[in-house]
């Protein structure tokens, strides 16, 4: 079978896909949300593999040989870490510059990017050099037909559909979620209906930093090799998915991110440079033909 | 029930309000009136918490509310139906309206209002589960009312509501502001279309350029020669 139509490059296109659209959600629901390209989302990300990590050395003795408890706990850990950075940065640097202009946020996006990824590096116990992730759970193979598809792969695409339905389920449904969706058309009307609306937006940073601290722990069991620059093209090309699904659109994320991590996998393995470059002719492409994106809208839910 | 003393408001160096000052009195419709840029959406931008005031002072029911959050002067009893009624496009009709009932905690009390907004605006009912976005113009004024009775305050704040709608749809708005009126919610409308506004008031100001100027009973007001000179046409 030739490459383009391989079933094998389909699974783990898929695969990049799930852990991409974790950490595209939340680069289009803080852009619903507040307008703003948080440039520091693919840190989160980061700090969700570390958080990971060293959750896993915390735990590992004390739940020895239970290994569905132990991912569990290192889940938890690593996506309530992000979440929490999440939260802090945007009250700390994105909050005090709210109404100010827009430039002014993203170069504080920009500069809390850097700062995070710099602090990590300098830090001693983290340090600029590649980890190896631990083997959180040990790989096993299935093998169907011609594709090999391991239980990694399951894990990933199985954390990512429960998460994607679960915030499905939390926008659509809950009321809280009707007030995301409020906030992100209208902040004057939604102020008018008596809703905090920066109670809503800190709550959207924290399920965007989530989402990016899951995605951490799914990117470090796939591709086993931590570094504290690791979330910069991940966090690239997860916001290019987002524009190409149309920023501030939650199905378009996720379907540009399948879209782009089955574009990639199919590209890479034609040449490697090319599925580097993919991620950013489809970029350019889409600005090109269609700026809204694939679900983006004039009168889209911006969340 | 309202007070407002000596407003001044500021968009960066431009002072919109310079020296706005009212009384809305409990159960009356009381009126504010004045050609485009006078200040009339930014008064009750102010009084809703939505535009920072940079001096003078803003009682309700004898609480000091200058400069308090939107979202904390909502459940002391203000409801406002803002300027092009900010529907929220993409959620229905019964979203925009649940909603409107955030800050009760009794839903099914939220509910109850709901039902009882649909009973003043059939066309609400028919239309609850389409997008608010769908909605005509005079649809979506009702609806923008409708959210503001389901807030459930005892001052509504009316910012031009017969804005882009047919004669026929202002005399409905405008009985049915009389006619909530009625059930002892406090109005205080914000109008261009005087004549209609005058007609339903108990009070009216006259706002120019950021000052209160004229005021008095709408009956006086409507005979007064300067105001029917300059906002009847006449
Ligand atoms: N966001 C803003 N930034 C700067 N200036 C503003 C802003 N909003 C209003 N203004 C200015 O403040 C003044 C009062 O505006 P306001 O909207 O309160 O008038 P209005 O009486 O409601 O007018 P209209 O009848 O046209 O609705 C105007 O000169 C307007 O240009
Ligand atoms: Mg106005």
């Amino acid at each position: 079978m030739g490459p383009l139509i391989n079933p094998q490059q389909i699974i783990n296109g898929l695969q990049l896909g799930s852990i991409y659209a974790l950490i595209a959600l939340g680069y289009t629901m803080v852009y619903g949300i507040v307008r703003l390209i948080n440039f520091a989302h693919g840190d989160f990300f980061m700090i969700g593999a570390y958080a990971a990590y060293a959750a896993f050395f915390a735990f590992n003795a004390m739940v020895a040989g239970r290994t569905g408890t132990l991912a569990f706990i290192v889940l938890v850990i690593a996506m309530a870490t992000s979440a929490s950075v999440a939260w802090l940065a945007n009250k700390l640097a994105y909050k005090p510059l709210r109404y100010k202009p827009k430039l002014s946020s993203l170069i504080t996006a920009i500069g809390v990017s850097m700062f995070i990824e710099y602090f990590f590096s300098a830090f001693p116990a983290i340090g600029a050099s590649y980890r190896a992730f631990p083997e959180i759970i040990p790989r096993r193979d299935i093998h169907i037909g011609p594709a090999v598809v391991s239980n990694l792969v399951l894990i990933d695409l199985a954390v990512a559909a429960i998460l994607m339905i679960g915030l499905t389920l939390l926008v659509r449904r809950t009321t809280l979620g009707k007030a995301m969706r409020a906030v992100s058309q209208d902040k004057d009307a939604a102020r008018l209906m008596g809703i905090d609306i920066e109670m809503v937006i800190s709550f959207t940073f924290l399920i965007g930093g989530a989402f990016a601290g899951a995605a951490g722990l799914l990117a470090g069991m796939t591709y086993p090799r931590i570094f504290p620059y690791m979330g910069i093209l991940p966090g690239l090309k997860a916001f290019i998915a987002a524009v190409l699904g149309g920023i501030g659109n939650i199905p378009g994320a996720m379907l540009g991110a399948y879209i782009m991590g089955i574009a990639e996998t199919f590209a890479s393995a034609y040449n490697s440079l090319i599925g580097e470059g993919i991620a950013f002719a489809i970029l350019i492409l889409v600005l090109l033909i269609r700026p809204t994106g694939l679900l983006g809208e004039k009168i889209a839910d911006k969340i | 029930m309202l007070s407002v003393k000596n407003l001044k408001v500021c968009y960066g160096k431009i002072e919109a309000l310079k020296d706005v000052s009212f009384e809305v009195p409990k159960g009356k419709i009381v009126t504010l009136i004045g050609a485009n840029g006078a200040g009339k959406t930014t008064t009750l931008r102010a009084i809703s918490g939505l535009e920072k005031v940079t001096s003078g002072t803003i009682t309700f029911k004898d609480r000091d509310i200058t400069n308090l959050d939107a979202h904390k002067i909502v459940p002391l009893g203000i409801s406002h139906v803002p300027e092009g009624r900010k529907i929220f496009p993409t959620l229905t009709v019964k979203e925009n309206l649940e909603l409107a009932g955030w800050t009760i905690r009794d839903k099914a009390e939220v509910r109850r209002r709901m039902e009882e907004v649909y009973d003043i605006f059939p066309r609400i009912r028919e239309r609850a589960n389409q997008l608010g976005g769908t909605l005509s113009g005079g649809e979506q004024q009702m609806l923008a009312v409708g959210r503001a009775l389901v807030t459930g305050g005892e001052l509504l704040l009316l910012d031009e509501p017969s804005m882009g709608l047919a004669p026929v749809l202002v005399d409905e708005i405008f009985n049915q502001i009389v006619a909530i009126n009625k059930r002892g919610i406090t109005v205080l409308l914000v109008e261009q279309n005087a004549s209609e506004a005058l007609d339903i008031a108990d009070y009216a100001y006259i706002l120019e350029v950021g000052y209160t100027t004229i005021s008095g009973e709408a009956k006086a007001i409507a005979e007064d020669q300067r105001v029917r000179e300059a906002y009847l046409g006449v």
